[in-house]
């Protein structure tokens, strides 16, 4: 039988990193905060509150696993163990089966908080753009919720869609974005809502003889489109960020603020000494819930369950 | 806080909207629901805050239409009992529910 050549074209990069500069044994403090997602999760250490490592990876079919797994990643590489860790708080869509996680936290107030420390107090309006909902959140300068919409029904406009996309074009997922400015004009926009029904129709589209770009920029119009549905209900106001995987997707973002005629804030460390460090979008949820855990020992809220 | 409970679909968007700065976790609304969709607890949306407030259940969010309905939230001069039994006046629906009692 000949080899098959299976690509695939949704797998996005996972990722890892430790802060170089905090010695650990000095730093009173570790929390860690774990997000469960319906498509990826990630874990946040902190030490005294500032970022120490995190992770970000993909989930499997065993939410307990994939949570053990992102923290694993996370702490393992810094030389750390669960026994290490002060307080650790779930989050995410499995949140409820975090094993190691001494209580649980919305993911709506945990993106609050961690976009509102990452992009800075400024941050008025959150757009949380997961693996099957997203959630548009208002909040004041403290990372408070102040009010939410969130869209968990169907999984239009979220970034398992782009990855169904991506690999029914046969195209990296991280290339949708910039392939799809790569057109002469915008094409109409993919009218079907349902994931389901949007495949049939980029099928049609191809068998047509339609550009691959073209299909590119007209799905990435359609998800902008469904965004801004829900974010006209709530309001948008500057500093207006978006979180989660989608807001690395260029060809969603840029046509999002067209149409809303509101910018995102530049994708940079609110904090400029943590400027060289990488920046991903999607640890948000995993971040608010690490400084939740910090804030909640450092008032004496809770107890520390460190072993060692 | 307005937190809303509830989901948006094609067919409109269905949401009860409780006001965290008005509802003082009194619970009469939890009493009055026909359908004991509501209860009081921590607040989920603010987990530094102390102050317990009336929610809707985790289970009920996703069919809220349906387990509001019989209510007729927005219908007639009536309030719905969660909202005639709220003092502080926090509780609210989205129109969705008014709209489809119109008719065509």
């Amino acid at each position: 039988m000949a080899e098959e050549i299976i690509k695939e074209y949704w797998r996005w990069p996972e990722g890892i990193w430790i802060n170089p500069d905090i010695d650990r044994e000095k730093g009173g403090i570790i929390t860690a905060g774990i997000d469960v997602g319906s498509v990826s999760s990630q874990a946040v250490v902190l030490v005294d509150g500032e970022l120490y490592a995190f992770s970000n990876t993909r989930t499997g079919s065993d939410s307990p696993d994939s949570a053990r797994k992102a923290l694993s990643i996370a702490v393992g590489e810094a030389g750390l163990t669960v026994d290490n860790i002060d307080y650790c708080i779930g989050t995410g869509y499995g949140r409820v089966n975090v094993p190691m996680a001494q209580r649980t936290i919305t993911e709506i107030a945990c993106h609050a908080r961690g976009a509102n420390f990452m992009y800075g107090p400024e941050v008025r309006t959150v757009m949380d753009m997961g693996g099957q909902d997203c959630k548009a959140i208002n909040c004041d300068d403290k990372g408070k919720v102040l009010n939410f919409m969130m869209n968990d029904k169907c999984a239009a406009g979220t970034g398992r869609g782009m990855e169904v996309f991506a690999d029914l074009i046969r195209v990296p997922v991280w290339e949708i974005g910039p392939r799809s400015f790569q057109i002469k004009k915008e094409p109409p926009i993919i009218s079907s809502t349902c994931v389901v029904f949007a495949k049939s129709e980029v099928v049609g589209l191809l068998e047509k003889g339609v550009p691959e770009n073209d299909i590119m920029a007209a799905y990435c119009a359609a998800m902008a489109h469904r965004i801004m549905e829900l974010l006209n209900r709530l309001g948008v106001h500057e500093k207006f960020v978006i979180t989660g995987g989608i807001a690395k997707n260029e060809g969603v973002v840029k046509r999002l603020e067209k149409e809303l005629g509101v910018k995102t804030a530049a994708q940079v460390w609110h904090n400029p000494a943590y400027k060289a460090y990488p920046f991903d979008t999607q640890i948000a949820g995993a971040l608010g819930a690490a400084l939740f855990a910090d804030s909640m020992v450092s008032k004496g809220k809770v107890k520390s369950v460190r072993k060692k | 806080m307005q937190a809303f409970y509830g989901y948006k679909d094609g067919s409109g968007e269905w949401f009860i909207i409780i006001d965290t700065d008005r509802c003082d976790g009194c619970g009469r609304c939890v009493a009055a629901c026909p359908a004991n969709a509501l209860e009081v607890g921590e607040d989920r949306f603010d987990p530094l805050s102390e102050k317990p407030v009336a929610r809707v259940k985790e289970g009920e969010r996703k069919k809220i239409r349906y387990t509001c309905a019989p209510c007729r939230p927005g219908y007639g001069d009536a309030p719905p009992p969660c909202i005639a039994a709220c003092q502080p006046g926090a509780i609210s629906h989205t129109e969705a529910w008014q709209q489809s009692y119109v008719k065509k």
